[in-house]
């Protein structure tokens, strides 16, 4: 996509988020709430509990809430955050044989490809850009101290770390250093939906919202292989 | 639908601005792209290879909304039938190709106005006035598909509730009410503004029950939302991190997560006389009715989104339970509604229904699904329930708590108990379940896919996202089979096991279900072990090459007609024709069935009166199954003809009672159990018939 389509996306978005609900605002109620015509639909809202209902006019349509500043940053982070998950999976086929964690890693990669493609999706539909402005040129080799790292993400050394290690010690670094990546992720969606009108768009909530307990379950299985795992090399 | 799994809604605005052309044009340079009259095994090959080429093009131009095909089918599994006519229908929103079997398409009620961000048809005057204040230049050459893909979840169809001759459509805009005192030609009458996602409803004499999970969710069902704080200026980056202060609170006291309650009494204006919050919202709810006490009824809520915060709503708790026993987590509502007194409804139990009953652990249940499945798709935590169907009937419910299938003992209602909990290795993420009439049986669906996506595609395999059909006896639950809506779909149609309801044949165990754009499928699941699809309507696409969200939410037989919630197009409204799976005497006798309100989630038993039309439903099922000779069995519907036709005479009536007891016999030797009930019952209407 050229930046001139993303320019005039950007527009249509906006306008089509701020400026038809602004045009199409409802009218006041009483200039509306006279005799409804009984063989006509009625078009109404209802007030808070307790309140009268107020009739709108026929022609209303439809209209979204505004798209808060902090979507686009938790999808634009998110990827980050999700691309260093993937780079730890594809260490796995090189550094273990363990079947069960093979198995998981593939799940881990092939879900969090599918939803960085779907972040990416969202942005470019809404006329985002891709990454976050301070790290676009960035990727994740910077020097630690340089990098915005996302909440739970694996510094430079831990992957270093992680890169090194061999069979059971890489399944450990692995399944503990994961499960710090997705308590970041749970982390990141608490805080989106703790901001300001952040999460309204449907999409952005269903998404976000799947993350969490996906990630929540990965947490408990790893938990289960790391338990196990520590039990077994006491016996 | 629920948690947006993987693949999700490729909403194509960027491409229909910046691609569109250039895909056009491809399209028009591939002609042999379009599926070719020689069939789908002919067209294989090129049209596969037209597929890769696109993707590569759609991977070199970055499209990101182009759809995917399946991965290769795991060892030892088979996908869908893609020599079904269901496969190759021809695309579009109105415009798409339909078929059908055993069941005919009566009318569609399209999405009205207040619940569409534009008009849907690009070309009227009135789009082109909305574009052009828009200030978008090319609105003449504004591709079709645009109206119908802005922000489509926002306002899409969900569940439906009826009540007499009122039709109460679900959206995560508000509701949707429609008069069907003639299904074929039903009118709307009133549209209800109240956003908030998903609008699962109930409806309960002069009471309507709606869902809301959303953050935009309201109390005075406004449709603004709530404020954000505007984003941070380019230049003040180390400032702002000091005096970052928010000019907007997140918490809102007017933010409504939970259960609104409606007072319809005046159908063309509801008024909102309680709502009820919850930490997580609802997503789901279901109407319990206390058969001990007719002064309230309960709502069980489903929460599956993120827990708010205490500062909104006091006592919430995210927390994993061994930090926080009040947690959110792991729990469903409870609200007791006092039916005269609607305002006080309150949450009376938070029941614990994951507890682990040895260790007293809250998070007794093992992670759910996905085990050997190597998709996109995730685990599911059993944290969460995501719809419960009450059966009082039988004292039971059955939860589809995302990580499992688990049976409630619901005699108290306000304390449902686990007494069972099966997980299955096929199953991604258990969604909704519904009871067999005699409560033998339950079906569980698999929303694989979060109901986004594109997952009945030819190489899916049809154990996943498929509904699971159990043996309930003694309180324990026992895998039969499984079965899947066996026909292929395309790449671009959301597909996957949805929201269905029994149809009320005597006799048989059929259930009418939604697979979103895969359509309506029919099946009869008298024997568990063979479930067979006996009706079944599909349309194509809505759009052939991107998916948009759209097909059936839900599917529901509501006295003789079938319902179903489209998401983008609108209403759904069809009857059943007779087939060689479903005779006229079958299906009269289910229309025998009528009910003055139907919310389907609080199953009621069915019980049909010993009427001569659901004897002769009996018979031609004994005919089917050839459990009677022929000659008896016309015997016995000359007999029952007979009787009919002298308006049922005392003589004629005393030969159907003396025709009993030899059925009587012949059902200890019946062949199967089903036909063994149907010769009972049959020998039970020619005791007693009436007309």
């Amino acid at each position: 996509m050229d930046i001139v389509c993303r320019t005039r996306l950007s527009l249509i978005w906006g306008i089509t988020l701020f400026t038809v609900p602004a045009f199409l605002v409802p009218f006041s109620s009483a200039l509306f709430a006279q005799q409804p015509d009984p063989a006509k639909p009625s078009v109404v809202q209802p007030g808070a509990p307790g309140e009268p209902t107020k009739a709108l006019p026929p022609y209303t349509k439809a209209t979204l809430p505004p798209r808060s500043h902090a979507d686009a940053t938790f999808m634009q982070g998110m990827i980050m955050h999700h691309s260093q998950a993937v780079e730890m999976t594809a260490l796995i086929d090189s550094h273990t044989q363990n079947k069960e964690l093979r198995a998981l890693g593939a799940r881990i990669s092939s879900s969090q490809t599918d939803e960085i493609k779907f972040m990416k999706r969202w942005l470019a539909a809404r006329g985002e850009s891709i990454s976050m402005p301070m790290t676009e040129m960035s990727g994740m080799e910077m020097p630690h101290e340089m990098t915005h790292l996302m909440p739970g993400m694996l510094t430079s050394a831990q992957m270093q770390a992680l890169r090194q290690a061999k069979d059971a010690d890489f399944d450990r670094l692995f399944l503990a250093g994961m499960i710090q990546h997705h308590s970041g992720a749970l982390a990141m969606v608490k805080d989106l939906f703790d901001t300001a009108g952040a999460g309204q768009d449907a999409e952005l909530f269903d998404f976000a919202t799947d993350v969490d307990s996906g990630q929540r379950a990965e947490i408990r299985i790893m938990q289960g292989m790391l338990q196990k795992k520590s039990e077994e090399e006491k016996q | 639908m629920n948690r947006a799994a993987s693949i999700l809604f490729r909403l194509m605005v960027a491409v229909l601005f910046c691609s569109f052309n250039v895909s056009l044009l491809r399209a028009q340079a591939q002609a042999p792209a379009t599926p070719s009259a020689a069939g789908p095994q002919a067209s294989q090959a090129p049209a596969d290879k037209d597929k890769e080429k696109a993707k590569a093009e759609d991977e070199e131009d970055g499209n990101p909304f182009a759809p995917e095909p399946a991965p290769a089918l795991p060892p030892g599994m088979t996908g869908s039938n893609v020599n079904d006519p269901r496969y190759d229908l021809k695309p579009g929103m109105y415009d798409a190709g339909e078929t059908a079997m055993g069941m005919k398409h009566l009318a569609l009620y399209k999405k009205p106005d207040a619940f569409q961000l534009g008009s849907d048809d690009p070309d009227s005057p009135k789009v082109q006035k909305t574009l052009g204040q828009l200030g978008i230049g090319m609105a003449a050459k504004m591709p079709k598909p645009i109206q119908l893909v802005i922000a489509q979840l926002a306002f899409a169809n969900s569940d439906i509730a009826f009540q007499g001759n009122h039709l109460f459509l679900g959206n995560f805009y508000g509701v949707n009410i429609y008069d069907i005192s003639n299904p074929a030609n039903a009118s709307l009458l009133t549209s209800m503004v109240c956003p908030g996602g998903q609008g699962d409803v109930s409806v309960y004499k002069n009471l309507l029950f709606m869902s809301v999970e959303m953050p935009n969710g309201r109390l005075d069902c406004g449709t603004q939302g709530f404020p954000s704080d505007p984003a941070p200026a380019a230049d003040d980056k180390d400032k702002d991190a000091k005096d970052k202060k928010p000019h907007h609170p997140a918490p809102q006291k007017d933010r409504f997560r939970g259960v609104r309650i409606f007072d319809i009494s005046d159908i063309k204006n509801p008024k909102q006389v309680a709502a009820v919050q919850t930490c997580r919202g609802s997503h789901t709810h279901t109407l319990v009715q206390d058969p001990n006490d007719k002064d309230n009824v309960y709502i069980y809520v489903s929460g599956t989104s993120f827990v708010r915060q205490a500062e909104e709503l006091a006592g919430c708790s995210g927390e994993a339970p061994d930090k926080d026993p009040n947690t959110a987590l792991f729990r469903i509502e409870v609200i007791k509604v006092p039916v005269a007194a609607p305002q006080n409804a309150k949450i009376v139990s938070s029941p614990r229904v994951f507890i682990d009953a040895r260790t007293g652990a809250m998070n007794g249940l093992n992670n759910g699904g996905t085990h050997g499945k190597k998709g996109p798709e995730k685990a599911s935590d059993s944290n969460q329930c995501h719809d419960i169907t009450v059966y009082t009937a039988i004292g039971l419910a059955a939860g589809a708590c995302s990580g499992n299938g688990i049976l409630l003992d619901i005699k108290d209602p306000v304390n449902p108990k686990r007494v069972d909990a099966v997980n299955d290795p096929n199953y991604s993420y258990w969604h909704s379940a519904s009871f067999s009439n005699d409560g033998s049986k339950v079906v569980f669906t698999d929303e694989w896919g979060g109901g986004l996506g594109a997952r009945c595609r030819p190489n899916d395999p049809n154990k996943w996202g498929a509904d699971a059909i159990f043996n309930l006896k003694d309180e324990k639950l026992t895998f039969a089979n499984y079965y899947k809506m066996p026909a292929a779909q395309g790449d671009s149609k959301n597909c996957v096991a949805h929201n269905g309801s029994l149809v009320p044949v005597p006799g048989r165990d059929i259930e009418v279900q939604a697979w979103y754009q895969g359509g309506i499928s029919v099946v009869d699941f008298t024997d568990p072990a063979n479930p067979v699809e006996i009706a079944y309507f599909d349309r194509g696409a809505i759009d052939p090459k991107m998916l948009v969200l759209g097909g059936d939410w839900s599917a529901y037989w509501y006295n003789g007609h079938i319902y179903a919630s489209e998401i983008a197009r609108g209403l759904d409204v069809f009857e059943l024709t007779p087939s060689k799976f479903l005779t006229q005497n079958e299906l009269d006798a289910a229309k025998t069935i009528q009910v003055s309100e139907l919310n389907v989630q609080n199953q009621q038993k069915i019980e049909w009166a010993p009427k001569l039309i659901v004897a002769k439903a009996y018979l031609d099922q004994l005919s089917r199954s050839q459990s009677l000779p022929a000659d008896r069995i016309s015997a016995l519907q000359k007999a029952i003809q007979t009787a009919e036709s002298s308006h049922m005479n005392k003589g004629k009536v005393a030969k159907l009672r003396t025709m009993a007891p030899a059925l009587e016999k012949d059902a200890a030797t019946a062949k199967t159990p089903a036909d063994s009930s149907r010769l009972r019952a049959l020998a039970q209407i020619l005791m007693h018939p009436v007309a």
